[in-house]
């Protein structure tokens, strides 16, 4: 009677194992198909884009300002701005970022200070790109006098990525061996001459790849410069910055008005003309495009750094 | 001769060394000054984002009483016949953020899970870097693909469905964040430790209840950051909402209709051109101040949730 029981308990368990088997390749299944899915109609939505926008590629749409004519339109004023701004983001960025990463990586004692501001960096990462538009336009704008400029957006966005970069380049410098350091401080380097001398120079793959992904990031960015007050009908470019004549470099397209590739695109979307919407995704598909070249970019120069490092 | 040279170059030498000894350990000093500054620079930004946002908007509390901002169902700050009640603008962005949520938490935990504890380690190490290039995508794309792609395909079987509505919007977002969700919960899900997945094959236990019963209440407290960080996003975007949803505020939980949010206002405002000052440039910083609470209310929540759930392994 024993074995009988254990018999037919055995026997569920089997049959029990059977079906909680099958769930399993039913949820593998399942997965699958999420993940396809998803993956599935946002490659639809991309081809869809490029497809639109297709009619509208070409030289004439590059080297064209914006205009109250679909068929004239083109981002000639928006990809210069956003190449402009993305020069101020980068200059402010770079150094701020990778200084604070040294300090709080290589410097900063273990205290409640360097608490404060890791929590304000990690904070700032969370806090909602329109929220830093309202910022730059309060502070910078009104307060400092900067103008609904080029410097304005580029110190914004400079803000916006800060924390990319400083996340980035952190990784970077732990990446590095405790070994090397010690080794540079047995031949008595102090510790700035430790950093820059063989930290920084092991780890500028990693930083030049959170570069690139925040800028990827600051170039897709819409709100915070809408709400400084970027225009989007701009049928001049900035003056250059350099000049014929001395001191041959200029700043003044630094406080120039300016619009950029993805105001552009809004404005295009917005419009209740058809006509224009071909323009809008035609500025989509090459932001899409500037995006996804500049990630795979910082992917390939994180893989040869990778490739040269052998610790 | 010689030797004499020898010993007073070996001095001037190693003077040198101590001079330029004291010399580095104070540009040491000075380097270190300069890297805390470039640190503080964070902090300095939150304070002046909070600072901001209180300041202006002190100024429109002026104008506005707290009850009628918080109780009058009317936002209607730039007309004649002004309204400064805030819930529209607040009902419109929770419906936004819950229609994208109903997307992206099922579908993004299912990834993870999938990612993590079924698929084979090439298809995990190609969808990754994908699942994060996607997460670079600029919103204003996103925006596009809601009121001309998505809007129109919806209305192909709900006729009477406004060209723009909340639901496009939301869905859109949903989509948008599901590779958020996926990516952070995956990693949380990843860190896991081995062993607690092979205790639980050794009580006979099969890959799913492994998934489900050990290793997604392991991860417990990284997954509900996963979600609040996508709840972040939802609540903060900003392009999708105000080229999809429309731009009247609309005290509605009803996705169907349109209905602007708290960022379609300020993006809707900071479009026209209004006088630094006025009523109007104040009430964008009274929605930007209500924004931030509501996104520190739920990193709150979240990192209330992570610190109850986490596991100590």
């Amino acid at each position: 009677m024993n074995t009988s029981v254990a018999s037919t308990s055995l026997e569920e368990i089997r049959a029990g194992l059977g079906w909680r088997k099958q769930l399993d390749k039913l949820f593998a299944l399942l997965g699958l198909l999420v993940l396809f899915a998803c993956l599935g109609i946002l490659l639809m939505l991309f081809l869809d884009l490029v497809r639109d926008g297709a009619s509208r590629f070409g030289w004439d749409f590059v080297s064209s300002f914006p205009s109250r004519k679909a068929e004239n339109a083109g981002i000639l004023s928006a990809a210069v701005g956003t190449a402009l701004i993305m020069l101020v983001t980068a200059v402010v960025a770079l150094p701020l970022g990778v200084a604070a990463a040294i300090y709080l990586e290589e410097y900063a004692p273990k205290n409640w200070f360097t608490a404060i501001i890791e929590i304000n960096v990690t904070n700032l990462a969370g806090v909602p790109s329109i929220i830093y538009g309202l910022l730059a336009l309060g502070l910078f704008v009104y307060q400092f006098k900067m103008g609904q400029s080029v410097q304005t957006a580029g110190l914004t966005l400079a803000l916006l990525i800060l924390p990319i970069v400083i996340v980035a380049t952190r990784e970077a410098l732990r990446a590095v061996p405790k070994a090397i350091r010690e080794a540079a401080y047995g031949l008595g380097a102090t510790r700035w001459e430790v950093t820059k001398d063989h930290v920084l120079p092991y780890s500028t793959g990693g930083i030049l790849t959170g570069l690139i992904l925040g800028l990827s990031r600051a170039i897709g960015e819409t709100a915070p410069i809408i709400t400084i007050g970027a225009l989007a009908f701009i049928a001049f470019l900035p003056p250059s910055p350099i000049s014929g004549e001395f001191p041959f470099l200029s700043t003044e397209w630094l406080r120039s008005e300016f619009t950029a590739m993805p105001i552009q695109m809004f404005n295009w979307i917005s419009r209740p003309d058809q006509a224009f919407q071909a323009n809008a995704a035609a500025a989509g598909a090459i932001l899409l495009g500037m995006t996804l070249f500049m990630n795979a970019i910082a992917i390939y120069i994180r893989y040869q750094f990778r490739k040269k490092i052998n610790w | 001769m010689s030797g004499s040279r020898a010993e007073v170059s070996q001095g001037v030498a190693a003077q040198g060394a101590f001079a330029s000894l004291k010399y580095r350990k104070n540009r040491d000093r000075v380097v270190e000054l300069v890297l805390l500054l470039a640190g503080l620079v964070a902090v300095f930004t939150t304070i002046a984002i909070v600072f901001i946002l209180v300041y202006e908007s002190a100024a429109f509390f002026e104008t506005v009483t707290i009850k009628e901002f918080l109780t009058d169902t009317l936002w209607s700050p730039l007309f004649d016949d002004a309204h400064y009640g805030i819930m529209p603008l607040v009902s419109g962005t929770l419906t936004t953020t819950f229609v994208g949520l109903l997307v992206a938490i099922p579908l993004g935990t299912i990834v993870a899970i999938y990612l993590s504890e079924f698929a084979g380690h090439r298809l995990r190490e190609t969808v990754k870097p994908i699942l994060e290039l996607i997460a670079a995508v600029p919103t204003v794309v996103f925006g596009y693909f809601a009121l001309l792609v998505v809007s129109p395909f919806l209305r192909g079987f709900m006729p009477e469905l406004p060209g723009f509505n909340m639901l496009s919007a939301g869905l859109v977002i949903g989509l948008m964040i599901v590779p958020y969700i996926a990516s952070v919960a995956e990693d949380a899900m990843r860190s896991v430790p081995r062993y607690m997945r092979e205790g639980s094959y050794a009580m006979g236990a099969t890959k799913l209840q492994t998934a489900l019963r050990v290793v997604v209440p392991g991860a417990l407290s990284g997954i509900a950051a996963a979600y609040i960080l996508g709840i972040s996003r939802a609540v903060g975007e900003t392009m999708v909402v105000a080229i999809a949803a429309g731009m009247q505020p609309q005290l509605t939980f009803n996705p169907t209709e349109p209905a602007a949010t708290i960022t379609a206002f300020i993006v809707q405002v900071s479009l026209g051109d209004l006088p630094h000052g006025s009523i109007g440039y104040q009430s964008i910083f009274a929605a930007g101040l209500v924004l931030m609470i509501m996104t520190l209310v739920f990193n709150l929540i979240g990192f209330y949730l992570t610190r109850k759930f986490r596991e100590a392994y």
